[in-house]
């Protein structure tokens, strides 16, 4: 298990996927999944960067797990700020026609469409965001 | 990313190289701005593009909006990864995919 303890700003968005993607580039992960993660990543990060310590500023931790054998990633997203549970928000409703959708609210979409498990808690103060990819190449995937 | 923009007449194209993400979508967002008056055929490349996320997203649906209400606008050349993210997110309903 690898940590990140970074202040939580958009502008540190590169140094937080270097970090994942460093980890990711260890197992052998294919480029697909990568962009996936790194979605998802980039996601997560910006909404801590933009909302959980608003107006001040503060930190968020990325904890990345491997797991070599089963082919899978865990990344957990802990940050300190405001209660937020972004599963809770309504999914976007993606048969809208353009005029109809909204612009926003995306992006937690995003994350619990490539994941494939997205879990939340607040505990101890605490938003704690995990989820969780198989990085196993699959038939079509590379 | 990079934007290289052409225009021609009513038609404007741009061709943008790189990742779509929360640092490089304003920028794009600002070449739209006021690049539209007139336009009425509003064409992206994005045989160069090799990521977008919802920050990018986003820019593309307010132009699509602003371009229902004076032409057509069409995305070309995207790739497989790409055309997934606009496939899960139901983009591929509401924006022109070629």
């Amino acid at each position: 298990m690898k940590e990140l303890e970074i202040e939580a700003l958009v502008d540190n968005l590169d140094a937080v996927l270097g970090f994942v993607d460093a980890q990711l580039e260890e197992i052998g992960c294919p480029p697909k999944i990568q962009m996936q993660i790194d979605l998802a990543v980039e996601e997560i990060f910006v909404n801590i960067a933009n909302y959980a310590y608003q107006p001040e500023t503060g930190n968020a931790v990325l904890r990345v797990e491997t797991d070599a054998e089963r082919q899978t990633v865990t990344i957990t997203f802990i940050d300190r700020g405001v209660p937020y549970d972004p599963l809770a928000r309504e999914d976007p409703d993606i048969t809208q026609s353009a005029e109809e959708r909204q612009i926003g609210g995306l992006g937690v979409f995003l994350v619990k469409q490539t994941m494939d498990d997205v879990r939340y808690v607040y505990r101890d103060g605490m938003n704690i965001l995990t989820v969780c990819k198989s990085v196993a190449a699959r038939e079509g995937q590379d | 990313m990079t934007i290289n923009q052409k225009k021609n007449g009513s038609l404007l194209t741009l061709a943008i190289e790189g990742r779509i993400d929360t640092k490089t979508a304003p920028e794009l967002e600002k070449a739209l701005e006021g690049a539209l008056d007139g336009i009425t055929e509003l064409v992206f490349d994005f045989a160069e593009v090799s990521y977008i996320s919802s920050a990018g997203l986003r820019v593309l649906l307010k132009a699509q909006k602003q371009m229902n209400k004076q032409g057509e606008m069409r995305i070309l050349h995207a790739n497989e990864d790409v055309t997934e993210i606009f496939e899960v997110t139901g983009f591929n309903e509401i924006l022109t995919i070629e």
